[in-house]
Parts: C-alpha cells; structure tokens; sequence
C-alpha cells in the first residue's frame, strides 16, 4: 500500500519547523520576518494536527486547521496593521528600536 | 514512493523554512514562505488531506502571502542591517535554545511514544474528503465556525481602525484635539510632580 509514512516522521517534521519557527523570532529583529517564523509555527501546528487526524481516522484534526488558519489570517491582518502604524510613528521596524512602552 | 515524496516534500519544507529566517531581504523571506507552504500543500496531499492542501495553497500562499508582500512593498524595506554586539549575543542565545528545544523533541521521539504508520483506516467512505469535512464541519462544529465569522470581523475592523491611524492628512481636526487633550492631561501631573 502507498500509506506507510511513520507517524513519528511527520512529527519531527513538524517539529523541526516549529522550532525553526521560534530561532526566527529569537534571532531576527525584523518584525516582518518575526511574523514569517509565527506563521511556520502555525503551520508546524498545522501539520501536527492533520498527521493525527489521518492517524487517528478522524476528521476533526482537519476540522481544527480551519479554526488554525482563521486565527492565523486574523493575526496577520491585526500584526500588519499595527507594523505599518508603528512604521509611522518610528520609521522603523526592527523590534528592538521600538521601545515605546519604556519608561 | 509515497516515501520518496515525504522525503522531498519535508527537505523543501526545511530548507525554505531555514531560508525564511537567514535571509537577510524580506521579500526573498515571504517568497520562501510561500515555496514552504506549497511543500507543506504536497505533504497534506500525502496524508489525504486533499481540501485542506487546496485551502493551505488558496488561502496561505495566495492570501496571507500577498498580504505580507503588500506591506513589504509598502514599507519599502531594504537589507536588513544586522550587527553589534547585542544581536550577536540575542543570535547566539537563539540558535543554543532552538537546538536545546530540538534536542528535547528528539529525547521524546527516542521514548517511542507516537510508534506506527500513518495508517490509513478509510477516512471518506463518501464523495471525497471535501464532503466528509464539510458535513463534520456543518453539524458538529457549527458553533465553532459561526464564532469563527465573527473573529474575522472583529479583525477587519480592527485593521482598519488601526491601520486607519490618526495622521495629519487623514483627520484634519484629530492632531489639533489629541493635542488639546494631551496638555490637559499634562498639566496636573507635572504641576503635581513639581510640588
């Protein structure tokens, strides 16, 4: 038969991307790429989520994507906005330049 | 094959992903996210989640994607500069956890705990996966998904009110009230400081 990938395969996959996710947002300054790194994160969950629902042999992994991705398409649009507002404000976007809730 | 197609899906996926954070141009950054997300498009194809690889294509790297070059475009951003001793102990201080993390999902798998194949017990015994999700998805999670219309409003208008701002050009009256606001409110606290 064709279905003889390990599950534990495809966790580490998702895992390796998940934690390539957080090295992006630890390493970069960039609040654009830190955006980048937490829509892999996302989509490491993602994977998760479709690996088990296949193994399994229920649905409602997939069924919780949709729910994944929702919140994802509304983080973004909220995130960019608030990056193109301090853009404004700052001239910048690197995330250690904008300091201001500092006292 | 099938093991064939994981191999190479998951090789594009991580080396896209790894190409997201290190490259130093933004753009070069979204372009790889997108590749990333039709690689992970193929491997929930492998998995027989054919509805939800459409959806990942359609709505990530259509959607979310142009949205990301959108304001990238918008901003105008240039390489990014990244030097000084800060960011090179914040970089160092990244990768060290990022492995320590690594390291700790590789102790999980070497317990065993997710053994088996990626079986395949007969997911859609109707018309296809699509149908099977959407009569799961239209019964069981209706709440869900109702709610689910409603955070995305709550977004929209949220973007628009703050991507909206409150620059000189858009409100001609607003500057000159928050100014007026602010001084007022200025005015107790550094007389209160002062005394």
């Amino acid at each position: 038969m064709m279905h003889d990938i390990p599950l534990a395969w495809m966790l580490a996959l998702s895992a390796t991307v998940f934690v390539i996710g957080v090295v992006g947002v630890l390493v970069r300054r960039n609040a654009l790429v830190i955006f980048m790194s937490i829509e892999l994160m996302l989509n490491a969950g993602n994977l998760a989520f479709v690996a088990f629902s296949r193994a399994l042999g229920s649905l409602d992994g997939q069924v919780f994507v949709f729910f994944v991705m929702t919140v994802a398409a509304a983080e973004v649009a909220v995130g960019l906005a608030i990056i193109v507002n301090v853009f404004r404000l700052k001239e910048t976007i690197y995330v250690d330049e904008i300091n201001l809730l500092k006292g | 094959m099938t093991l064939a197609l994981f191999a190479a899906f998951a090789a594009l996926l991580v080396g896209c992903s790894l190409m997201v954070i290190l490259h130093r141009n933004p753009v070069a950054s979204a372009l790889f996210l997108v590749l990333a997300f039709c690689s992970l498009a193929g491997l929930y194809l492998l998995l027989h989640a054919e509805f939800v690889a459409m959806v990942q294509v359609i709505v990530y790297a259509g959607a979310i994607m142009v949205l990301f070059l959108f304001v990238i475009m918008y901003l105008n951003l240039r390489h990014d500069v990244e030097q000084g001793i800060a960011v090179a102990v914040r970089r160092g201080a990244g990768w060290i956890l990022g492995i320590l993390l690594l390291a700790e999902t590789v102790a999980f798998f070497k317990g065993r705990w997710a053994e088996g194949p990626v079986s395949a017990p007969d997911l859609a015994p109707v018309a296809g996966n699509t149908q099977a999700i959407g009569q799961v998805l239209y019964t069981r999670y209706l709440f869900p998904f109702e709610i689910t219309s409603v955070l995305l409003l709550v977004a929209m208008v949220g973007a628009v009110v703050i991507a909206k701002g409150r620059g000189p050009g858009l409100h001609p009256a607003a500057p000159a009230a928050d100014a007026a606001a602010d001084a007022k409110a200025a005015a107790p606290d550094h007389a209160g400081g002062e005394a």
